[in-house]
């Protein structure tokens, strides 16, 4: 295993430490918006353990992911919402 | 996917792991599923860094050394009887759905905290105590971050320590609970570092921050993340500059599955015999779900269950006293934490309660139901499904949880729709449609 | 503008049904009392998917929704933000040739009824929804019909109500039909007028009613903004809404305000079985994705059932029921009630104060089921 992971976070290159979440890994840039409530509101990770649905980004195209429940992977893309749901 | 065993376990936390091992060791052929990365549980996931407690690597080992299959980022989203002792589940694995069949379910889901809403509470860098712990253990880093701690029960001090250990600078922790010597008993209990729960019985000031009764969080305010939080102080209020609040009330049992197969409930907890056995026909339940009282009590629970889904319920009398002993210290923990009142007041009429929906309090009406609530509000309809909300609109509103359905959590389509075996033998009737309208 | 003050006028069951008999009877100046046995939008009305659809399974079904169309368009300008009205259309999507062929004598007979559609060929298809298959042969766009939400709709049919003076009472139950009254548990209503609208249920307290839950199942998906854009149906749906004995699926997408995705839909006949049937489920969604592939990705966040009000020749029934002085019927909409509640107030009220309909009721009046069990 080498001793960081690369990923890009919004589109923006970060060596990260292997075996990590993907909500640690941002929490650890310090991205504060992981998703955009209907109002329009920053949230991030609450429960950090699966179940709040707070931490929810887009991970490889797929929407709606867990941060919280995903372990970085070299070349993962991870994108946050910065717009309000609908 | 499909795949088949005697034995499933679900969860793989101390009860999980217990069970799974002991029934494994008695000869079943066992698999036991978990959201996690790895078997563990919300106290026994293996930091990135540091050591686990010499019980949790002890039955680490012995589950390693069974012949139980372990399944790690296996998230059950649904499951049913498909005939006497005979169940399917559905789950989906790192994404990709996956049938289990099974003779026999151990129901070892644990539980999650309790949120109350509080004014600014949906800001980034709040976040729960126990969550707080599972980001650090998952590699969140807290060093040199002011963090303020502020809920009740038995998990503020160890996870404090966690927290202190890792570099942050607390600045308070606020238990709003008067019980100061049951608060610090039970922290020993529940596994806090030996030298901690000394400290918190010798003196009220542990790690430069002080050990606060009657305290509670107050108000977080901040822009786009948290800045400050509000705290009430025995009577005085202050505001403290922060980077992290952690915020939690207790632990709420996750019991969808249960639910979902329809098991007897009793309150908020599943019903079991001395086996460990529901009322359903070969399904058992271990650990938080049959009522929150800490690691030992998960760990002798789940190695009842284990046995018994096995088939080898005899072996387990030696372990029946622990189980009642424990289950009285749980019950011991709910009346040392009771909420006081003024944690009811927090959240104003414009404070939002259902996070998934951004529904304020002041959105709701008092003579609803929960049903209306969430048909007229949206309150509890989004992605959490009432995990978070449910209980606390319980606390506020007095409304008891909505009916569970699946997925108990969000899944694919096509994790839904894979067929439950082969040779679906509904597949016939799918296209009785083929004629032209 | 409420008319001058009319007689007493009592509706059982505040589902939309209810909701709209509610609103039209009072704007007319009755004085109405709503009374519902559990509260607005307790029964099936809170599970069903609000498409506003002008659907020709009969003449009489088509003339029925059609005018209900138009009033949907009337009622627009009063809706709330609750009611999540989306002018998004239907997509009546054809797989092959022959289907596709069947698509222009669609269109003729919706013209003929007054309801405007387009053909769209398969380009046009995929240019609408990307996230259909390719290979589809077209589609027939309707562009009048409509998504809601049904709970919230209710609830404004309500407000309407109570602003020309209605009353509505939750958990009251009412247990028997008199002549000119209601008998409830703790208490007896008088009025000249009862409006049985308890939906499924209505068979309960008017027996003879031919009306049996017809089950069905809806998935939910988080929220994934465009990916679809029209309520799409399979123009399969007819045929397998048609068919009384079997357990049918169809594919019947809907988007909704909340960028959420709305799978239906099967049918099935199983008493008031509610519980979650995993192979209608599986096999509903499998339907689902055959036509729409990139849907097997998307995050599913619940799933439920809910009972239709069916009758045997699927139409609702509407009008007087003769055994029972002041009685009227208004139930038995199966899977169109969210789209005919408006077109069924209508009818009734002006049958009740004795103006010409807009459309012709006979078709709808529940003498019918007499003489047919008669015969
Ligand atoms: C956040 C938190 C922190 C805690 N900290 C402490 C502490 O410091 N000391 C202490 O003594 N006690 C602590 N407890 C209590 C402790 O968790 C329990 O006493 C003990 O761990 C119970 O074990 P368990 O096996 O019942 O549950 P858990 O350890 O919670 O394990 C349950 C497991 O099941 C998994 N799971 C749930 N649903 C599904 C599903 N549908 N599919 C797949 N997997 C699923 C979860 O991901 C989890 O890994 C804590 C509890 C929580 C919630
Ligand atoms: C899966 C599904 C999808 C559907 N999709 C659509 C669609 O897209 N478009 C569409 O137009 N329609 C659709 N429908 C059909 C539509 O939902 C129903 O036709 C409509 O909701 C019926 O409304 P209702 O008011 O008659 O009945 P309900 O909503 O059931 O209302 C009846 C009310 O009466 C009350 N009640 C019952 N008995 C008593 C009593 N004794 N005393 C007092 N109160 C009583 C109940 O509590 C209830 O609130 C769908 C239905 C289902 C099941
Ligand atoms: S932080 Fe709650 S689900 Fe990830």
């Amino acid at each position: 295993m080498s001793e960081t992971v690369a990923i890009t976070i919004d589109a923006a290159e970060h060596h990260v430490a292997p075996g990590i979440s993907v909500a640690s890994a941002l929490l650890n840039a310090s991205v504060a918006s992981f998703r955009r409530s209907r109002g329009g509101d920053a949230r991030a990770p609450l429960c950090g353990m699966g179940v709040c649905q707070e931490c929810r980004v887009t991970i490889d195209g797929a929407a709606h992911q867990r941060a919280c429940m995903v372990t970085v992977a070299e070349g993962m893309r991870i994108v946050t919402a910065t717009s309000a749901e609908p | 996917m499909t795949q088949s065993c005697d034995v499933l376990v679900i969860g793989g936390g101390p009860a999980g792991i217990a069970a799974a091992s002991r029934a494994a060791e008695a000869g079943a052929r066992t698999m036991v599923v978990d959201e996690g990365a790895s078997p563990g549980g919300q106290i026994w996931r293996p930091k990135l860094t540091g050591h686990q407690p010499s019980v949790a690597r002890q039955w680490l080992a012995r589950l390693a050394a069974s012949e139980a299959t372990v399944s790690p980022r296996t998230t059950v989203v649904d499951l049913q009887v498909s005939a006497p002792r005979s169940f399917i589940v559905r789950a989906e694995r790192s994404g990709i759905p996956t049938i289990i069949g099974a003779r026999a379910l151990v129901l070892a889901t644990g539980a999650r905290e309790r949120f109350l809403p509080f004014p600014g509470w949906t800001l980034p860098n709040v976040f729960g105590i126990g969550g707080a712990q599972a980001l650090l253990k998952s590699g969140t880093r807290f060093d040199g971050k002011r963090v303020v701690i502020a809920g009740t029960g038995p998990l503020l001090l160890p996870v404090a320590a966690s927290l202190s250990a890792a570099g942050a600078k607390l600045l308070v922790v606020a238990e709003q609970s008067s019980r100061a010597r049951v608060a610090r008993f039970a922290a020993g209990l529940w596994n806090a570092p030996a030298t901690l729960a000394q400290a918190a019985r010798y003196r009220a000031g542990f790690f430069g921050a002080p050990y606060s009764m009657n305290s509670w969080v107050v108000r977080a305010e901040g822009d786009d993340r948290l800045r400050r939080v509000v705290v009430r102080v025995g009577t005085e209020t202050r505001t403290l500059e922060c980077d992290a609040l952690c915020t939690g009330y207790g632990l709420v049992p996750n019991t969808e599955l249960a639910r979902l197969l329809g098991c007897v409930m009793r309150g908020s907890v599943v019903f079991v015999d001395a086996d460990q056995s529901t009322s359903t026909d070969g399904v058992y339940c271990a650990g938080e779900p049959t009522g929150v009282a800490g690691v030992d009590s998960a760990i002798a629970e789940g190695q009842v269950a284990g046995l018994a889904a096995a088939g080898r319920a005899s072996d387990a009398a030696p372990l029946r006293r622990v189980v009642s002993r424990r289950a009285a210290h749980g019950r011991g923990l709910d009346r040392a934490f009771a909420l006081r009142p003024e944690i009811h007041t927090l959240a104003a009429s414009d404070t939002i309660v259902c996070r998934c929906e951004d529904v304020r309090l002041g959105q709701l009406d008092r003579g609803w139901s929960a049903r209306q609530g969430k048909l007229y509000t949206r309150a509890g309809m989004g992605p959490c499904q009432g995990r978070i909300c449910g209980p606390a609109l319980e606390c506020l509103m007095g409304w008891s949880a909505d009916s569970v359905r699946p997925p108990v959590f969000p899944a694919r389509v096509r994790t839904l729709s894979s067929p439950a075996k082969t040779g679906d033998s509904a597949e016939t009737s799918e296209r009785n449609h083929d004629a032209p309208a | 503008m409420t008319s001058a003050r009319r007689a007493d006028a009592i509706v059982i069951g505040a589902g939309i049904v209810g909701a709209a008999c509610a609103a039209a009877l009072a704007r007319d100046g009755f004085q109405v009392t709503v009374l519902d046995r559990a509260f607005p939008s307790a029964g099936t009305t809170s599970v069903g998917m609000g498409h506003i659809v002008a659907m020709d399974d009969s003449p009489e079904q088509l003339a029925l929704s059609a005018y209900a169309q138009r009033l949907w368009h009337d009622l627009a300008p009063e809706l709330d933000p609750r009611s999540e009205l989306d002018h998004c259309g239907t997509l009546w999507v054809a797989e092959d040739d022959a289907q596709f062929a069947a698509v222009r004598a669609k269109r003729d007979v919706y013209a003929a009824a007054g309801i405007a559609s387009e053909i769209l060929d398969a380009r046009a298809l995929a240019d609408a929804e990307p996230n259909l298959r390719p290979g589809l042969a077209g589609a027939l766009y309707v562009t009048g019909d409509m998504v809601v939400y049904p709970p919230g709709a209710t609830l404004r049919l309500l407000d309407i109500a109570r602003a020309n003076g209605a009353r509505v009472r939750s958990g009251e139950e009412a247990v028997e039909i008199l002549p000119n009254g209601v008998r409830c548990v703790h208490e007896t209503y008088h009025a000249e007028v009862v409006i049985n609208a308890a939906g499924p249920l209505a068979a309960r307290l008017t027996p003879g009613l031919p009306i049996v839950p017809r089950k069905g199942h809806l998935a939910i998906t988080d929220r994934y903004l465009g990916f679809v854009r029209h309520q799409l149906v399979e123009l399969g749906y007819l045929t397998s809404a048609h068919v009384m004995t079997n357990e049918s699926v169809a594919f019947n997408v809907q988007p909704r305000a909340t960028g959420q995705v709305l799978i239906g839909s099967s049918r099935e006949l199983v008493e008031w079985e509610a519980s979650l049937n995993r192979d209608i489920l599986a096999q509903m969604l499998r339907r689902a994705e055959a036509f729409m592939p990139a849907l097997g990705e998307l995050s599913v966040i619940r799933t439920w059932t809910g009972f239709r009000p069916a009758t045997p020749d699927k139409l609702p029934l509407i009008g007087p029921w003769d055994a029972v002085p002041g009685l009227w019927i208004a139930s038995g909409h199966e899977g169109l009630g969210i789209t005919t509640s408006l077109s069924t107030a209508r009818l009734l009220v002006d049958q009740i104060v004795g103006r010409a309909p807009a459309i012709d009721p006979t078709p709808y009046w529940p003498a019918r089921v007499h003489s047919a069990s008669a015969a």
